[in-house]
């Protein structure tokens, strides 16, 4: 004869059932297939090139420096020059911070407009800014060379931060009118009564309201910029190329032995602002792809 | 001269006429309730009087001014949301400012008017706080204060108590009356759901249905005189008794029948009177039947609903259930045979085709 069960009372006791346990085997696997790269770049970086040509890579260095972050930071050679991926990292901030301004800025203007204010033809605008949204970068390239070229700004710093804001804009005025739109309509009806104007209404109710959707914006647009390549290249010229382009300079430079060690503390390098950013704000960061998600 | 005057308005979403050719004459100073079914339109006349939303036709008149084609704020109106709609990063007192700001109003002035606005409505305690830091009841003070500073000649209410609770709907309710007396030649128009907020509210209560304004008239009148079957449906709260039937052919004086009951009716309960066989619908207020003691014998009695000061009875006969409130000390039983007893004088006839009054 076997007990009958207690009585529920209290707590009720934890389970583990198969399908946690399959949750946690996948994450944990994940986790590893994103954290084992990490930490072959991390040692590598931090070992002498005599270590690594024993070809433990997942060791620990035996003998451990930092002479290849240095050189990475301002030795490695790019061609001729030998200035490391600082000269990038400084190019790098200057077309960021312009760029991330200014398409977050107009992105929250557009995405105002479009929710609130019965903009003439508001819908097909939205069309062509979803469409643009989607089309490939590439296929603008080449005419937008041709159209710099001949108003003479290509290969300037301003030329590849018109280049990012203006393909920022899609996804910017996206995330800013879904935003917008779950906004009570009544709180722009009541401001528009109290005499709000397009400028007033937008700087004194909405903007303030809008800190969420601008930190979602801001880590989108840091990563993205900081990570482009392509546009780097084709818009920025010789003196302002960004960290990726200096990046891959460094890696691929034909001259002497391959260093593998500066190789990666380089990468590394390049990589710690999006690393930081993702690290500082991963909440609000899967916020704002939630809220997307859901509403978009 | 804070009148409102609304001249064949019509207003469209799209393909969609939600309002077409309206007209409503609204005087200085009168307090004007919008009643009817959801989706009827209210929402949107507000909207166009308010210059929220242009209207495709017509002209819209404040204070003799035609406004059709002005700004919200150049109309001279303040209005106040069901969702109360406060500014939510911006303290009570910002909120209440930022109208006047927006006018670049004298600070001084600004700081008058708020603290007055705010003595009138019981909030100086609450001018610092934000409106998360606010109960329903409060938000709703605060957005009347916002309206009441910018010193406007007409004040539009869109269903501003319908988030709250019953009894700070009453509170409120008392509030809104007060301040239209004291405000004295500021003109109200308020929209609502509730009956009793419409009568008790209302100088004049306009009933809408499909696009159009079904009766515009004192809440007595609506409530004893409807212009037609749904009007008499709608404004009263339990709901007019309505028995289809005809005119009586060959009685002396004016009769109505069918096949349950009859009643025999004085001349003046229609205007003109209809011939003999006509088809009528009989509209009996439950106010106005007996319950015992009259012609309509053969009923019992169906479902009791006791409701402290007085009781709802349903009396049925065969298929036909009518309402009654009545009024007594004792309780009264289920089953219990009665013969109800209709108040002729108070009936009303309605052409059952057209469901107009007759
Ligand atoms: N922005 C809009 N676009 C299209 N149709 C609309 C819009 N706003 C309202 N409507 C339609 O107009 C009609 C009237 O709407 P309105 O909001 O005026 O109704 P209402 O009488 O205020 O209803 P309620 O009592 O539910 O508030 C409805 O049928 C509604 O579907
Ligand atoms: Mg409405």
């Amino acid at each position: 004869m076997s007990l009958p069960p207690p009585d529920p009372e209290g707590r009720r006791p934890k389970t583990v059932t198969a399908g946690r346990v399959g949750v946690y085997a996948f994450l944990v696997i994940s986790a590893a297939f994103f954290l084992i790269p990490l930490w072959v770049m991390l040692m590598t970086s931090l070992k002498p090139m005599e270590e690594i040509r024993l070809g433990n890579i997942f060791s620990l260095p035996k003998l451990w420096t930092i002479d290849p972050w240095i050189s990475a930071w301002s030795g490695a050679c790019t061609g001729l020059e030998c200035h490391g991926i600082s000269v990038g990292f400084m190019n790098s901030v200057q077309i960021l911070i312009p760029s991330v301004i200014l398409s977050i800025a107009i992105g929250a203007v557009t995405g105002y407009a479009l929710s609130f204010w019965r903009v003439k033809g508001a819908n097909v605008m939205f069309g062509c800014l979803l469409l643009g949204a989607f089309i490939p970068y590439q296929v603008f390239i080449y005419p937008l060379v041709r159209l710099f070229a001949a108003t003479g700004l290509y290969n300037s710093l301003l030329c590849v931060v018109v280049v990012h804001v203006i393909f920022g804009l899609p996804l910017m005025t996206l995330l800013f009118r879904n935003f917008y739109q779950g906004i009570p309509i009544d709180l722009f009806k009541a401001a528009r009564v109290d005499g709000g104007s397009f400028w007033s209404i937008f700087l004194n109710v909405i903007l303030p309201m809008s800190a969420p959707i601008i930190i979602v914006a801001t880590i989108l647009q840091v990563t993205g910029i900081w990570n482009d390549f392509l546009f780097g290249v084709a818009f920025a010229g010789r003196e302002n190329l960004p960290m990726t382009v200096q990046l891959n300079n460094i890696v691929n430079s034909m001259q002497g032995e391959r260093r593998y060690n500066v190789d990666m503390a380089a990468t590394l390098l390049t990589a710690l602002v999006p690393l930081a950013v993702y690290f500082l704000s991963g909440r609000w960061f899967v916020r704002g792809i939630a809220a997307g998600a859901v509403k978009g | 001269m804070n009148g409102v005057n609304v001249k064949d308005v019509s207003v469209a979403f799209g393909a969609l006429k939600v309002i077409d050719g309206l007209s409503l004459d609204i005087a200085e100073g009168e307090f004007i309730v919008l009643l009817g079914p959801s989706g009827c339109g209210k929402s949107t006349l507000l909207n166009a009087i308010a210059g929220l939303l242009d209207v495709e036709e017509g002209k819209i008149l404040i204070g003799g001014r035609n406004v059709t084609w002005e700004e919200p704020k150049d109309r001279s109106i303040a209005m106040v949301f069901q969702s109360y709609a406060l500014y939510p990063r911006m303290s009570v007192r910002q909120n209440m400012s930022f109208g006047l700001k927006m006018a670049k109003t004298p600070r001084a002035d600004i700081e008058t008017r708020v603290t007055r606005a705010a003595e009138m409505l019981q909030i100086t305690h609450l001018l610092d706080r934000r409106p998360d830091q606010l109960s329903g009841g409060q938000r709703q003070r605060v957005a009347i204060g916002r309206a009441l500073v910018r010193d406007a000649a007409v004040f539009l209410f869109d269903e501003p108590l319908s988030n709250l609770d019953a009894q700070l709907r009453n509170e409120l309710r008392l509030e809104i009356k007060r301040l239209h007396m004291e405000l004295g030649s500021t003109t109200m128009i308020y929209v609502t759901h509730d009956q009793i907020e419409a009568m008790t509210l209302a100088d004049r209560i306009a009933v809408m249905k499909d696009r159009e304004i079904q009766q515009l008239g004192a809440p007595d009148e609506l409530y004893h005189r409807p212009a037609n079957l749904f009007v008499a449906g709608f404004v009263g709260s339990p709901k007019m008794n309505f028995l289809e039937g005809r005119i009586a052919a060959g009685a002396s004086g004016l009769m109505f029948e069918n096949d349950t009951v009859s009643l025999s009716l004085p001349d003046d309960v229609c205007a003109a009177p209809p011939a003999p066989g006509q088809a009528v619908t009989l509209g009996v207020r439950p106010e106005h039947i007996a319950l015992d003691g009259g012609t309509w014998d053969g009923f019992r009695v169906d479902i009791v609903e006791p409701l402290g000061a007085d009781a709802l009875v349903w009396a049925r006969r065969d298929r036909t259930s009518i309402q009654l409130r009545v009024t007594t000390d004792e309780p009264v039983k289920v089953g219990t045979p009665v013969a109800l007893a209709p108040d002729p004088r108070r009936a009303n006839l309605f052409d059952t085709e057209t469901g107009r009054r007759l």
